[in-house]
């Protein structure tokens, strides 16, 4: 683990120093995906597109994660923690989500308005 | 929990104290290093070596990094909540985000995260001058993203794009957004009448102008109507979107005129929320960035002692990683 | 102070320096100390100060239920709310989430793994002065108007009241980051500062608990952080997102509050856990049964706290929610089970000794259970619909949180009392002070689990005739059960100024921490501490003229 990488290079600190081939990598890589993570949304791919969005910003976080921050050097725990807090958030959504989507059409849509302007009845349109 | 699991929290590669019945106190290192860490003047008294120092200051921070993504996770969830559910608002209100300034932000934080992981390095090999150079740059960006913000910002709420209650925007700037580029065409308009109502579209965009619209949640404003006549009116833009009587029509469908949503202005607190509380951490993180800074032109960074350097940085590229997930989902809709 | 010269081998500790307690004096040397078991001490006595508030509330409160319509001279309805507020917001984030972990664990925790402190002493203290900031914050929104809203700070009636609920909240946030240093602090620690040869299966059971309570407060509290400021944000600026009125959903607010709420409870009992697997093994001088079980289960209840929260929220989720939560919840409550059963088999033909802490212990065996149970009723979604904001609820999470973690802290305060102040206290007065909390505790709430059947429903200031017999008794009980802490307060009060010097191991634990003097170093140990399994009893001996026990030269070689 840690231990090891201290060891691959001839440097007497605590730590992984990284390459600079890496580093300059990733900036690339990074600017790459943000320019194409625009570009991508000319087009009009339906439910798609935040799948897409998401999947770049995530492959980009992913980048940032393991060299930026040196966890593919680090000890794995450090990426424990990362893993499973992202793990957290995503079920804090998904109960939340199940449970609101649920009862939404007992939901009355147009409450706001209902409540705030009598002259607007309900079922008209908007 | 199995044996691998066990195995992730034996963390096997750090140093650590080996008790013995004997009295004997003095760290045992195992880790192979022929050189004594224990030495070091940054060595606090209840660590045995630098390694372990090192190891805990990261641990500590990336927990903390996780109280962080969960902080914001909060309002990831109030976000995919509204989208899933009212998809129309973000539709809507992401016309009022430009992707080209928002874009370049995001360029700007890469590249600041860039410097500091450059930083990180710089500390490692004890090159003071590239440090503080690159410390300073990291700095920049950080301000750079600021100044932008900040007049992202204030376009807004020029307009009267503010959040929440407050939402009460002018139609200039919906045009401005959306008809910028296309030139506008009221001037043509027709003059559609909105049903039951009793003025033509252009003395509405007329007191459009001289009053801003009402936010969705106030008692509805009534606008000088030609006749002079109080009409009750819900929202000038929802009328406005009513179908091809509305502006749609005057501005003859290109670009399609969206309507404003019943719920336009929880975008807004979401966006401004999410942002600002991004930055407020970009502020944090500047200056924690300028107290690393002034350490190290005092020059206490090197290979054995970096850990301030290492650990400011790890909390800038979280900022910058939240910032990679804000943009898609902010500006870059449908 | 008694000092003694003679060499014995569970000798008490002998006045030299270096006694953490006196080696610095003065009050800035301990406003400004990094030292954990100072600090430990900073939040015993800040923490008691607050509980003492909140008992106060709580007298008042049962006194207005002494009798239907209004009772307290000049308590009208609204003060009732707000007295009640104050009790529960005080009790909740300034007592029992920080009681055990901060206090006692912050002493104990760095001992038990024989290091010289926690991994961030100046983080540790930090966390002490952001813990007194949020209690400021609360008393600012006790003296202007206080917030009325529960403990739980529901919207959409927090976002209209139109008392002090921000500087409640701002204060509850504040107390959340206290939490979450002290977590982060503790995880590290537990990590990075083992000795070599303390491996994860030789560390005492109160450090597993301690280290999946830190679990919790690291993932839940942001979001308790996150929660309260969007509810200062809808409170400001009408931002739409808890607040119907702006369009906002308030079911999404529960959402948001049990998510960190829930998993809080755990924050609360697993501490309290962790100081029962201490104390049993002990006085029953038998080694804890299932060892393995008890430390994974700490882990897994830490783990599935996080997938329960919609059980209290049954009566506002869609139904396929309340399905799933309900089932979810059943299965939370097997950990919790395993541990009692593995506590009832340790004291199983153990050599029981009734000491003070060990009538907490059983104390809380009987309680816990009781708690524990009924919280199956409430996760049982048809009668969880009568059940939902009645008594049951209100005398059910009493008899987790003070039946099990007050109790439990109580008895861990009195088990390290003479580490943490090298004195003994009055047996006597201390087991009384033991049962007159029972008996009183017992009196005031179970007659509210028959309140909450019959349909009382809880956060009322006045009530229908038919209910008077069953309040006045609850109030009659809470009434003893103060008493019963004031003699606790007398007894442990008492012991510091007359108490006999602790010897250095009273009670004959393995754990590390009871190799130290009493009370320890400022370095925590004069001589390492020796690693062994810390339930292992056999080779410890009572010495009668030191009243403490003390390893015989096998054992050293043992280990
Ligand atoms: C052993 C398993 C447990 C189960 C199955 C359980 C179940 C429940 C359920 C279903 C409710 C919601 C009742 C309602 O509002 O209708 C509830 C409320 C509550 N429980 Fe538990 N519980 C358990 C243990 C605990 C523990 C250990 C604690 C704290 C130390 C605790 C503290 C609370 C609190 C504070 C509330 C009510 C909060 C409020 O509404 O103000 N519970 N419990
Ligand atoms: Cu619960």
């Amino acid at each position: 683990m840690n231990e090891g990488n201290t060891h691959n290079n001839e440097h007497h600190g605590v730590g992984h120093i990284v390459d600079w081939k890496v580093l300059i990598g990733v900036l690339t890589a990074l600017l790459v995906l943000t320019y194409l993570t625009v570009k991508v949304t000319e087009f009009d791919l339906g439910p798609l597109n935040i799948v897409i969005a998401l999947g770049i910003a995530t492959v980009k976080a992913t980048l940032v994660c393991l060299f930026f921050m040196h966890l593919y050097y680090d000890q794995p725990f450090n990426s424990l923690v990362l893993v499973s807090s992202v793990l957290f958030v995503l079920v804090f959504i998904l109960f939340s989500l199940i449970d609101l989507s649920a009862y939404q059409p007992d939901i009355i849509q147009d409450y706001i308005s209902s409540m705030r302007d009598p002259a607007y009845p309900l079922d008209e349109p908007q | 929990m199995g044996s691998e699991s066990r195995g992730i929290l034996q963390d096997s590669g750090r140093t650590r104290r080996r008790l013995t019945m004997t009295t004997e106190t003095q760290a045992i290192d195992k880790s192979g290093h022929d050189h004594d860490h224990g030495h070091s003047p940054y060595l606090q008294h209840h660590f045995d070596t630098m390694e372990q120092q090192f190891n805990s200051g990261k641990l500590g921070m990336w927990l903390f990094l996780a109280t962080e993504i969960l902080l914001f996770g909060g309002l990831f969830v109030a976000y995919a909540i509204y989208r899933a559910l009212h998809p129309e608002i973000f539709e809507y209100g992401h016309h009022f985000l430009d992707p080209v300034m928002g874009g370049t932000n995001t360029a700007v934080l890469i590249l600041s995260s860039f410097t500091m992981a450059a930083a990180v390095r710089y500390a490692q090999e004890g090159k003071k001058t590239m440090l503080v150079a690159c410390l300073v740059l990291t700095l920049g960006g950080a301000c750079g993203f600021l100044v932008i913000k900040y007049f992202e910002y204030s376009h807004k709420m020029v307009h009267g794009v503010f959040p929440g209650k407050f939402y009460a925007p002018d139609d200039h700037i919906l045009e401005e957004e959306l008809m910028g580029a296309h030139g506008h065409g009221h001037e043509e308009g027709d003059g559609h009448h909105e049903e039951g109502h009793g003025h033509a579209a252009g003395d509405h965009e007329e007191a459009a102008h001289e009053e801003p619209a009402a936010a969705p949640m106030v008692v509805s404003q009534t606008p000088p109507a030609a006749e002079g006549e109080f009409v009750i009116e819900k929202s000038q833009i929802a009328e406005a979107g009513g179908g091809p009587e509305g502006l749609v029509g005057i501005v003859q469908q290109e670009p399609k005129m969206p309507k404003r949503p019943e719920k336009a202005h929880v975008f807004f607190g979401i966006y401004y929320l999410m942002t600002g509380l991004h930055g407020l951490h970009v502020v944090i993180g500047m200056c924690a960035i300028g107290w690393v800074l002034l350490k190290a032109m005092k020059g206490v960074f090197g290979p054995e002692y970096f850990t301030p350097v290492d650990l400011v940085g790890l909390y800038w590229h979280l900022v910058d990683l939240i910032w990679i997930f804000l943009f898609p989902l902010l500006y870059l809709i449908d | 102070m008694a000092t003694t010269t003679d060499i014995y081998p569970g000798r008490p500790y002998t006045e030299v320096e270096g006694n953490y307690l006196t080696h610095e004096k003065g009050i800035l040397s301990w406003l400004t100390t990094v030292d954990h078991k100072r600090i430990g001490v900073m939040y015993l006595m800040c923490i008691s100060t607050a509980f003492l508030f909140g008992g106060l509330f709580a007298m008042v409160i049962r006194w207005e239920l002494f009798a239907p319509g209004a009772t307290v001279p000049g308590l009208n309805a609204d003060r009732y709310n707000q007295i009640f507020t104050l009790h529960g917001a005080i009790m909740v984030f300034l007592v029992i989430i920080p009681g055990i972990p901060a206090a006692l664990g912050n002493f104990v925790l760095p001992m038990m793994l024989g290091a010289k402190d926690v991994a961030f002493p100046r983080l540790n203290l930090m966390s002490w002065y952001l813990w007194v900031v949020g209690a400021l914050f609360a008393v600012i929104s006790m003296v202007t108007s206080a917030a009325d809203t529960g403990w739980t700070f529901y919207t959409p009636y927090s976002t209209t009241t139109q008392t002090a609920v921000i500087p409640m909240v701002v204060g509850a946030f504040i107390l959340g980051f206290s939490s979450i240093f002290t977590g982060l602090n503790f995880i590290v620690t537990i990590h990075k500062m083992r000795p070599e040869g303390l491996t994860w299966f030789k560390l005492p059971l109160f450090l597993w608990s301690i280290y999946a309570t830190a679990i919790i407060q690291v993932i839940a509290t942001p979001v308790l952080g996150i929660t309260l400021l969007l509810l200062i944000a809808e409170r400001v600026m009408g931002v739409g997102i808890f607040d119907s009125t702006y369009g906002g959903d308030p079911v999404l607010f529960q959402h948001f509050f049990w998510f960190y709420s829930h998993p809080a409870v755990y924050i609360m009992i697993l501490p309290a856990m962790g100081v029962i697997s201490e104390m049993i093994p002990v006085f029953s001088r038998k080694h804890i049964f299932g060892y393995t079980a008890i430390a994974y289960s700490s882990v897994a209840i830490a783990m599935f706290s996080f997938i329960v929260w919609g059980h209290h929220m049954f009566t506002s989720m869609s139904p396929l929610s309340n399905m799933i939560f309900s089932a979810v919840t059943f299965s939370v409550s097997i950990p919790s089970a395993v541990k009692v059963f593995n506590w009832t088999a340790t004291l199983y033909k153990g050599s029981i000794r009734l000491a003070t802490p060990m009538c907490y212990a059983l104390a809380f065996l009987f309680l816990f259970t009781i708690g524990g149970l009924t919280g199956l009723h409430l996760a049982t979604l048809g009668t969880d619909i009568h059940l939902h904001d009645t008594y049951f609820v209100v005398a059910h999470f009493h008899y987790v949180m003070v039946g099990s973690t007050m109790i439990a802290f109580l008895g861990g305060l009195h088990y390290w009392w003479p580490k943490i102040f090298g004195k003994m206290y009055s047996e006597t007065y201390g087991r009384l002070g033991c049962l007159t909390t029972f008996i009183g505790f017992n009196v005031t709430f179970l007659p509210q689990f028959v309140l909450g059947t019959r349909g009382m429903p809880r956060r009322y200031y006045d009530y229908l005739p038919e209910f008077q017999t069953l309040h006045a008794v609850s109030s009659i009980g809470a009434f003893i059960m103060g008493a019963g802490l004031f003699i606790t307060l007398f007894c442990l009060l008492h012991s510091l100024k007359w108490g006999k010097p602790a010897a250095d191991n009273p009670w004959g634990s393995a754990a590390l921490e009871w190799q130290s003097t009493s009370p320890p170093h400022y370095h925590n140990f004069t001589k390492e501490p020796t690693v062994g399994d810390p339930y292992d009893y056999q080779d410890f001996k009572w010495d009668p003229k030191a009243e403490g026990y003390y390893k015989t030269a096998e054992g050293q070689g043992a280990a």
